[in-house]
């Protein structure tokens, strides 16, 4: 069985004329890993985040997640593809009409799953995030930590192989950045491959995990128990 | 689909729907006047068809002889003609009696053109008979079959006033299908608009469907629901409003007409609505679920 999460071969993606988001990038991910991607805006580390999600096509290159290839998938074959992922983004994209419990059952709602194992598995991952107490709050009600816990019981709520955040931090204090970095690590502890894209020196530094850094569009270095390193 | 995936397409269908208030309602009425006109246009067009062929079939059709032919002979023609099982009746229509009619018709009595002719018959040799007919159908070919016959100068198929009906009919034919096209359009585009609003409203939501890993289908479902509800009920209401109207003209035509009852003779209600309601209904849930699939298949690619 392959241990490989992801693989990118040779990636470049460009928009129009000018210089490519991505160039010529490889990256291998192994399964159960936990990787910082960091770089200054424009680096190409959202690009990368929108790639694996397929949610942008590469211009050249080879993507495989989890053993799909991304340059070959159709359309239709998108949506269940996206079911093995989790994601979460720094403004957190929560409904603000409905509830905490509503938030998350929504992830399980719209994979068609029964009510049932809704019912089950919610409460289950609000106890996982902590916010068991508050299923019947609205977004508006909660901390911003709080809306990110919720964003990522919601991430979690499918079982995903593999769990991208975008900016996770980029909207909360620093003590409330450490908790959900320290709850993305238990998640990443239980067997999830986790990669954050951020470009928080301090949380990176302070979790001594694997740190790949863009520039430009390019990989200039990749480092096992790295440090976030301005370019 | 899992009964609960149901409940929820149709709950965001009905949530669309009300949000958009205006808009919706905007759509509703337009698809309502577009099918209240489609309906009355068909109302009329049908009608006139159903007096077209009862005048067709009450214009008798009339044969003239040859100078010459004996009455003899114009009876066995008669007798021919009464082995056809769509004609009706057969009347023998003398000279004397032609003129009389004729002249009656044309000079008043008292007037210098009536002693005109005095004792003189100007159409002596227009013995004909008059044919009447239980269907229109077969009208052409018995006069193809008349024109045939020995001592037949010529068959007046006396179409006038059925060609003035049908021509009427179909300009009136033409005239709606232009307005109807030119309204269903405009009710195409309003509906699309509509989902569209409801579309760039609940964009975040949808976005987060899809990175959730919601198929295109499902996303959507409720707002093609949105559209069939909208042409649905954008359709009920003015069918329901002519199905009162048509009854109301049926009446009051039967109460002011009672003359011409017989050859002004409107189709009852059911057998009008036995093909409007149907295709009343399929056209507005047509134009809404086309209308709503186009927006949807434009504004939700991610």
């Amino acid at each position: 069985m392959s241990t490989s999460m992801i693989d990118l071969v040779d990636v470049t993606k460009s928009y129009g004329k000018g210089l490519p988001a991505v160039s010529h990038v490889n990256l291998h991910v192994d399964k159960g890993e936990f990787v910082f991607i960091v770089g200054s805006s424009g680096s190409g580390k959202s690009t990368m985040i929108k790639l694996l999600l397929k949610e942008l096509d590469q211009t050249s290159g080879s993507i495989t997640v989890n053993g799909e290839q991304l340059d070959s998938m159709k359309h239709r074959k998108i949506p269940k593809y996206r079911r093995k992922l989790g994601v979460v983004f720094q403004d957190f994209r929560l409904l603000r009409d409905r509830n905490v419990y509503e938030n998350v059952a929504f992830a399980q709602r719209v994979i068609n799953l029964p009510t049932r194992v809704i019912r089950k598995r919610v409460p289950a991952v609000l106890q996982e995030v902590g916010l068991a107490e508050k299923y019947k709050s609205l977004p508006d009600e909660l901390s911003g930590g709080e809306q990110q816990r919720v964003a990522i019981a919601r991430a979690l709520v499918n079982r995903p192989d593999l769990l991208l955040a975008d900016e996770p931090t980029g909207n909360l204090d620093p003590k409330t950045s450490e908790e959900i970095m320290a709850l993305l690590s238990q998640i990443n502890r239980r067997g999830t491959t986790v990669l954050v894209v951020t470009h928080n020196r301090e949380i990176v530094n302070a979790m001594k995990k694997r740190v790949v850094t863009m520039q430009n569009g390019v990989i200039i270095s990749d480092e096992k128990e790295g440090e976030y390193h301005e370019a | 689909m899992r009964p609960s995936t149901i409940w929820y397409i149709l709950k965001q269908g009905f949530i669309n729907i009300k949000r958009n208030g205006m808009f919706s309602v905007a759509s509703v009425m337009t698809m309502a006047v577009c099918i209240f006109l489609f309906g009355t246009f068909y109302s009329i067009v049908v009608n006139v068809n159903h007096v077209t062929k009862i005048a067709e079939a009450q214009v008798p059709v009339t044969v003239f002889f040859e100078e010459g032919t004996t009455r003899e002979q114009i009876e066995e023609v008669s007798d021919l003609i009464r082995k056809w099982p769509e004609v009706e009746s057969v009347t023998y229509v003398s000279p004397d009696e032609g003129w009389d009619a004729f002249s009656q018709k044309l000079f008043p009595e008292g007037s210098a053109a009536a002693t005109l002719f005095k004792d003189e018959n100007p159409l002596e040799n227009s013995a004909n008979l008059q044919i009447t007919m239980n269907t229109i159908e077969r009208q052409n070919a018995l006069v193809l079959y008349l024109n045939g016959l020995d001592h037949v100068r010529s068959v007046n198929q006396a179409r006038q006033a059925a060609d003035t009906l049908t021509n009427f009919n179909r300009i009136l034919y033409y005239t709606s299908v232009i307005i109807i096209v030119i309204l269903l359009l405009i009710a195409v585009f309003l509906i699309g608009n509509t989902i569209a609003v409801g579309i760039s409203v609940r964009k975040e939501e949808i976005g987060i469907m899809k990175y959730i890993g919601a198929t295109d289908r499902f996303v959507r479902a409720p707002f093609l629901l949105e559209g069939i509800v909208l042409g649905a009920v954008g359709a009920a209401i003015p069918l329901a409003a002519l199905y009162f109207l048509y009854n109301q003209t049926i009446a009051y035509i039967a109460g002011q007409f009672t003359v011409y009852s017989g050859t002004v003779e409107m189709l009852d209600v059911k057998s009008v609505f036995q093909t409007l309601g149907p295709v009343g209904l399929v056209l507005g849930v047509g134009i809404g679920l086309s209308a709503s699939y186009l927006v949807t298949k434009k504004h939700l690619w991610v």
